[in-house]
């Protein structure tokens, strides 16, 4: 009967994993290599003949402001996502609480995410317009018309428009991911807290935040790369507009490759990105070890 | 002490509805304006003339290609999860329960792939793609969604880990098959990642937009995402249509989350924690 067995556990490995692995080769580890490959080179996408530059791509993507520099444009996202962060915790802290109609809230906070993110993006374009826009009717409405922007026009506050339609969409997802991790702090610990005397603050200072440390660091390492990586917005909203005030690294790389068909720039790019991204991944992972260590 | 815990419900109930008035503005301008044929009164908070006034919608319905994108997203959604739930739980009944050399590594494999943000190396796959003949076919994205996510792999992973071996061994005392065993048994009490995943997967599938914008731009291929931009961009700052369309796309969705709230929570802090 083992014997049996045998063949059959080399039948099913074959079986089972010859096609994910054809896959996992032709769609994620080929494509890297290439990436890396074509990076030290010129390509345009269409000749088949390529010169090797070396590290032409990489000097240039690190001296030329107007590629490594359009970083810059995606502080806001950062600043925005740390604060999604800040907010989410508020209100799950509030959701966790006795109140009355804590489904009905979970439930409407939680709408946006599950939008479609283009659908909300255009939603956030009637929001945000200049002329006919519900924000700037809002505040005319409340007689605040030194308030009134060009919220997408605007090359200083562009970036924080953007990042603040991602915020909206995203900040109900951070708070459903903090209230798991809030649900799972057992409850007599708040009562043996508030037996010792500890006051509501105290408990929340003491107890809640250090419970959901790991979560808050898992939710920053996410908002780190998550805004290395802001594309969609800026993409279907500005263009990267105005004035290229909106681009942001991988806008400018998919432009560098499929407008301006310099291929081995592109690649020279996405490999800067990819670097970046295990470089955050790498610490997060560090730290995150150091910690279970303790 | 009474009176200052009271003072603290309030503020609780006032950020609530601060948050709720915050979610809920930009939806309510739109639905105010997708009922508003162009002549009327443009202020965003203005009514509409009469909410029965469909026009926009019917403009849109011809216009957008609405009911082909929907059509389209399902129909990928559906093919890309099959072949997720196939041959995720087959890579991780191979691994996680069949000892062979190179398990190991072949389990770094998947997890390092995962790393990989699929929009960086869109550079290569563009060109994989064109040469493999699947340029404008929706069989583009679903190759992708398959082949080039691994979400799927690191879940299954991690609930196989828990359904105990001692399954396997009563079922091999009886004289089951490995292939019997992993259908029958295996494949069932997977059931949980299976849900985590499917919500996951048609979140992030429908929410995808550079994808079929980039491998798909015949017209009749259009998802979601990207019907909406190309109508968007050929009716700029034509509020009404494109409310119309927001509206259309928003409401089955919306349903479908009331409807399945329960698991889609689970599924968002199953996935995060443990993904």
């Amino acid at each position: 009967m083992s014997g049996s067995y045998k063949r059959q556990r080399v039948i099913i490995l074959i079986a089972f994993l010859a096609i994910p692995l054809l896959l996992l080769g032709t769609f994620s580890y080929y494509p890297a290599a290439k990436l890396l490959y074509l990076s030290f080179t010129d390509w345009d996408g269409i000749s088949s003949t390529v010169e090797f530059l070396g590290l032409d791509n990489y000097r240039e993507i690190f001296s030329n402001p107007d590629l490594f520099g359009v970083f810059l444009h995606q502080i806001p996202y950062v600043l925005g996502g740390i604060l999604q962060n800040i907010i989410a915790i508020t209100f799950a802290v509030i959701l966790n609480s006795r109140i009355k109609g804590r489904n009905l809230f979970r439930v409407l906070l939680f709408v946006p995410y599950i939008m479609n993110g283009v659908a909300v993006a255009f939603m956030f374009q009637y929001v945000f317009d200049t002329n006919n826009g519900s924000l700037n009717a809002l505040l005319g409405n409340l007689g605040l018309y030194n308030l009134q922007q060009s919220w997408l026009g605007e090359t200083s506050l562009v970036n924080f428009s953007l990042a603040s339609v991602s915020m909206w969409r995203y900040v109900g997802y951070t708070m459903i991911i903090y209230l798991g991790a809030l649900q799972s702090i057992p409850g007599d610990m708040y009562e043996a807290a508030t037996i010792d005397g500890a006051n509501r603050f105290q408990s929340f200072w003491h107890l809640t935040l250090p419970s959901l440390s790991n979560v808050i660091q898992l939710n920053m390492f996410l908002t780190l790369s998550g805004a290395l990586a802001v594309f969609d917005l800026p993409f279907v909203l500005t263009k990267g507009g105005p004035a290229g005030a909106s681009e942001t690294f991988l806008l400018k790389t998919t432009e560098t490759a499929f407008t301006f068909n310099n291929y081995g720039l592109a690649s020279a790019m996405s490999i800067v990105l990819l670097g970046l991204t295990i470089v955050i991944l790498l610490v997060q992972n560090l730290v995150l070890r150091r910690r279970g260590r303790d | 002490m009474k009176k200052k815990w009271d003072l603290l419900q309030v503020i609780k109930y006032v950020l609530l509805a601060i948050a709720s008035l915050v979610v809920l503005f930009p939806p309510y301008v739109v639905v105010l304006n997708a009922f508003k044929s162009t002549d009327e009164n443009s202020s965003p908070f203005a009514l509409p003339a009469s909410f029965l006034n469909f026009e926009n919608f019917r403009i849109v319905f011809e216009k957008a290609h609405i009911l082909q994108a929907f059509g389209n997203t399902f129909l990928v959604i559906g093919v890309s999860l099959i072949g997720n739930i196939v041959f995720g739980t087959m890579v991780s009944y191979a691994i996680g329960r069949i000892p062979f050399r190179g398990k190991r590594l072949i389990m770094a494999l998947f997890l390092i792939a995962s790393i990989i943000p699929t929009i960086t190396t869109q550079v290569v796959i563009f060109s994989l793609i064109q040469s493999l003949g699947l340029f404008n076919t929706l069989m583009a994205p679903i190759v992708l969604f398959v082949g080039a996510d691994v979400l799927q792999i690191v879940i299954y992973m991690q609930f196989i880990r828990n359904i105990p071996y001692e399954l396997d061994e009563s079922a091999m005392i009886d004289g089951a098959s490995l292939l019997r065993i992993y259908r029958s048994i295996i494949l069932p009490l997977l059931g949980p990642a299976t849900v985590t995943l499917v919500i996951l997967k048609t979140i992030n599938i429908y929410n995808e937009l550079y994808i079929p914008f980039l491998y798909m731009p015949k017209q009749n291929l259009v998802m979601v995402s990207t019907s909406i931009m190309r109508f968007a961009s050929n009716n700029q700052a034509q509020w009404g249509y494109i409310c119309a369309t927001i509206l259309i796309i928003m409401i089955p969705t919306v349903l479908l989350y009331l409807f399945l709230q329960r698991y889609i929570f689970a599924g968002v802090t199953n996935g995060a924690v443990k993904g």
